[in-house]
This record gives structure tokens, sequence and C-alpha cells, in this order.
């Protein structure tokens, strides 16, 4: 398997997906619930189902939702894109270059307001004392969250990034029905998950998909004890 | 206008600017389900026309809906997605509830050790299994059933953990001694008691387990090969595959399909929410 270029490109894909997502999907997240947290917002509950609400599609129904959004010319993302910016191609090609692209966009618009939630129900039980007295004491809102606020929600966060992490390396159903149940042009899409299927299922040689599990097997408890290890020495500082 | 009302300004804008974007997808799913093929790729959202508006009203259709529901076979889907998802859902919560109780509230032989195993199977990723149980439905002689593809996932690991960890903390013993006391048998104290006072961890896990078997692809995916047997997720994608460029008939069925789920979750709304972060928050 370690030789086995197709292998390491769904490897690849993988962390690129993976990495993709983290970074821009838990920052929106948290945004949107520092945004919601405002004390005295209007109509904060309806918001919040609004950005929840994807995260109730369920990934395979995302997938073909976004099958049509992501065509070139006549897609919803190319085409309103065209309109309002002209000098946008609307000969982008969503599902043949940029799938990765395409896959965290996606994502980010299906997971984001479900780990909202996370970071709003943390962002409650920061402690409001310690922000009024960060306050009086001249902190600015930038200050007070990058001392007050972060450090409280820093085992949310973590937990959440957990969580996100190993979804992601285990994505299967975006790409696989996106790609109309294939890697896509030159494997662009595949996953390691996908691979899997693909050995497993399609070639029939269950042996190398259990490998291909192990190792994903493995790799997501490296990242756990990983993240652990991280925290616990985080606390002792 | 004060500096104050302007960053209010600034904020509820950026907050609009996000719920559009939200919905705009949610939008774009529904126009396109009442669209024609040929106004599907010819318009964004709803066609022009001499309509209120400016929209031509007249042009929207229900075919996509009717052709689904008479010659693509959908009802067969749907069905078996209600069933599945009730089923699955309904005996896993039941079952997690019992396995959480007896490990919270009994004392027998070997319950550290079992304890020990639900905690060690917490930890084990789901593609690991995917090969090894595919091998083991083989040899059992499951393959394209329902008992095959619901057997392994209906009594996961987290559940009952989570139902222990909220038993030890809201099922108090001494209520359960005196229902004993009174003669109450094991079986009215689990489901007179037991479960009304974990109800809020019952709906959100009912909630989630129900989710679970909704949107479970890869599972049907590899274990169910005869048609009339696939769920919805499953079967639109064949049909994706059959009409690959009709997208109203696939927004369409996208639309049938997320629709009982969102249904479900407006129901156990509450219930869901403080259900998915109580064991984040408490940690």
């Amino acid at each position: 398997m370690l030789t086995d270029p197709l292998f390491w490109t769904a490897a690849f894909n993988t962390a690129q997906y993976t990495l993709g997502s983290l970074l821009i999907q838990l920052p929106v997240a948290l945004i949107l619930a520092l945004l919601l947290n405002r004390p005295g917002l209007r109509g904060r509950g309806l918001l919040r189902l609004t950005f929840f609400a994807p995260s109730l599609v369920g990934l395979p129904f995302v997938a073909m939702l976004f099958a049509p959004i992501f065509e070139k010319r006549t897609g919803l993302i190319n085409a309103g894109l065209h309109h309002f910016f002209p000098l946008w191609d609307p000969e982008f090609a969503w599902m043949h270059q940029y799938v990765m692209s395409a896959l965290i966009i996606a994502a980010l618009w299906m997971y984001a307001g479900f780990n909202m939630v996370y970071f709003l129900a943390a962002l409650q039980n920061v402690s409001k004392d310690l922000l009024e007295a960060a306050a009086i004491d001249g902190a600015g809102p930038w200050q007070r969250f990058r001392h007050v606020t972060l450090p409280d929600i820093a085992p949310v966060a973590s937990f959440i990034t957990l969580l996100s992490t190993i979804g992601s390396f285990q994505m299967f159903e975006l790409s696989f029905i996106l790609l109309n149940n294939g890697p896509g042009p030159e494997n662009r899409g595949l996953t390691v998950m996908m691979y899997l299927y693909q050995t497993g299922f399609i070639t029939g040689d269950l042996g190398y998909a259990s490998a291909i599990g192990w190792v994903l097997a493995v790799t997501l408890m490296s990242i756990a004890l990983l993240q652990r290890w991280l925290g616990r020495r985080h606390e002792e500082r | 206008m004060s500096a104050r009302r302007l960053i209010n300004f600034f904020l509820y804008g950026l907050l609009l600017f996000f719920a559009v974007l939200t919905l705009v997808p949610f939008a774009y799913m529904v126009c396109g389900a009442l669209k024609s093929k040929y106004d599907f790729a010819a318009t964004l959202f709803l066609p022009a026309g001499d309509g209120w508006l400016g929209i031509g009203w007249d042009r929207l259709t229900l075919d996509n809906f009717v052709r689904l529901f008479t010659e693509l076979g959908l009802p067969r889907a749907l069905h078996n997605s209600i069933l599945l998802a009730s089923v699955s859902s309904i005996l896993t919560v039941l079952f997690c509830a019992m396995g959480g109780y007896a490990l919270a509230k009994h004392q027998f032989r070997g319950r550290d050790a079992v304890m020990g195993l639900v905690l060690a199977a917490l930890i084990i990723p789901g593609p690991l299994l995917l090969a090894p149980s595919f091998q083991l439905l083989y040899n059992l002689n499951l393959l394209d059933t329902y008992t095959g593809l619901l057997l392994p996932g209906l009594t996961p690991a987290f559940g009952v953990f989570l139902f222990r960890q909220s038993m030890l903390n809201s099922v108090p013993t001494e209520l359960l001694e005196a229902a004993r006391m009174d003669g109450a048998g094991e079986f009215r104290i689990f489901f007179e008691l037991v479960l009304p006072l974990v109800r809020p961890m019952l709906g959100a896990f009912l909630m989630i387990s129900f989710m679970g078997t909704w949107n479970n692809f890869i599972g049907p995916q590899i274990i169910l090969q005869s048609p009339e047997l696939h769920p919805l997720s499953v079967a639109l994608n064949n049909l994706k595959g059959l009409y690959g460029t009709d997208y109203g008939v696939i927004m369409a069925g996208t639309i049938v399909s997320i629709s009982p789920v969102m249904c479900l979750f407006l129901l156990l709304q509450k219930e869901f929410i403080s259900g998915l972060t109580s064991g984040a928050v408490k940690g």
C-alpha cells in the first residue's frame, strides 16, 4: 500500500480537504456564534435555526443538492458570480481541477451551523463577571476575546476540532455522489474512504480494504491521542 | 448615527448576509424542483414571465414530483427509508437505554469488564469495521437483507455510554429501591420510572439515530443489492446516475428526502439541541 500511488493520491486529497475544512469552517462557526451571542440580539432563535438547518440535510442529500450548484455556466455559483462580477469565468471547473474546493464549500455550508451550536453553548458559559472586570480594567474587545473568552472556550474548541478532523478524514459520500460514483477526473476527488470502498467493494479485495481501514484508524487514533496530549500540556502551563 | 448604532447596523448586516448565503441553496432547490428541464438550464431561480413580480408563475410545474411518484419508483424508497429509520432508531434507543441502565444502576459480575468493552468500542473508528463486517455478514448470509444492514449498528457503544452517564446523574438509586419495595417489576421500573427521568436524552438520541439511518449511504450502498430494498439515499443517487442532467427531478427528490427529517427536528428541536451540547460543555 505504501508504494501504491493511488493510495497516496487519496491520502493527499483527504489531507487537503481536512485542512481546508478546519481552517475555514471553524473560524466561520466561531464568528457566527460570537455574532449570535451578542446580548440583546433580536431574532436569535430564528437565525440560529437558519444556520443550523443545513446540517439536517444529511451528507448524501447535500451532495445531490450541490451537484447542479457547481455546474459550469448554468450552476448557481458560476452563473451567480458571473452576474455580479463579470470577470468571473462562468466555465470555472468546480468538478474538475477544483474538486476539493467544491467539497470544502459544500461541507462549509453543511457543518458551519452545526459547529456554531457547540461554540454558542460554550460562549454562554463564559464568565460574565470576568468579562465585565476586564472591560472596567480597560481591555478592548479583542483583548477580552483573546484573554477571557478564548481560554474559556478552548476545551470545546478542541473537542470540535477533533470531531471535525475525524469526520473529514472519513469523507466519502460528498465526493462519491458529486462525482457520479467515481473518483472524478484524474482521481482529483479520490479520498481514502472512497479508495477503501473501491478496492473492497468494486474490485473485491477485502484484505486490501481492511489494510486501508487500519491505516485510517491508526491515523485517527494518533490524532486523538496527540490532541489529548497537547490539551494536557496546555492545561499544565 | 452614533458609533454604537453603526456597529450594530454592521453586525446585523453581517448576520443577514450569512443567513441569506445559508438559505440560497434551499431556495435554489425549491425553485429547481418546480421547473421544467428547459427552464432549469435557462434561469437560476424562478423563470421570468409576465405574471406577478415579473415571474412566469404559469411555467412552474409539479411534473417532477409526479414523475418521481409514478414512473420513477420513489414511493418504494420513501417507504423503505421510513421503515428502516423508525425501526432502527426506536430499537437503538431502547437497547442503548437498557444497556446504560444496567451498567449504571445494577451490580452484577463482569460489569466492569462489560464497561471496559463499551469504552474500547467507543474509540474504534467506523471505517476499520467496513470490510470485516461485510465479510461477517457474507458468512452469516445476511447480505442484501435489512437485518444485515441494521443489526451491526443497533447498539452503538456511544449510545450505551451516553445513557449510562445520564442515568448516573439523573436517576436516584433510592427511588429505584423504593419502587422495588413497593413490588414493581424490573421492566415496570425501567419503562415507567427510568425512561421518563432521562426523557431529554431519549428525544435527542432518537433524533440522532433516526438521522444516522436516514442519511446513511455507504451502508445500504454496500449491503443492499436489490433495488427494491434501497432507501432514498441510494435510490436517489441511482436516479442521478440515470437522469444526470435532469436536475429538476433530483431537486424534487431531495426535497422529498429531507422533509421528514426536518419535520422530526422541529418536533424534537429543544431536546435535540440541549442533548447535543450537554456532553460537550460539561466535558
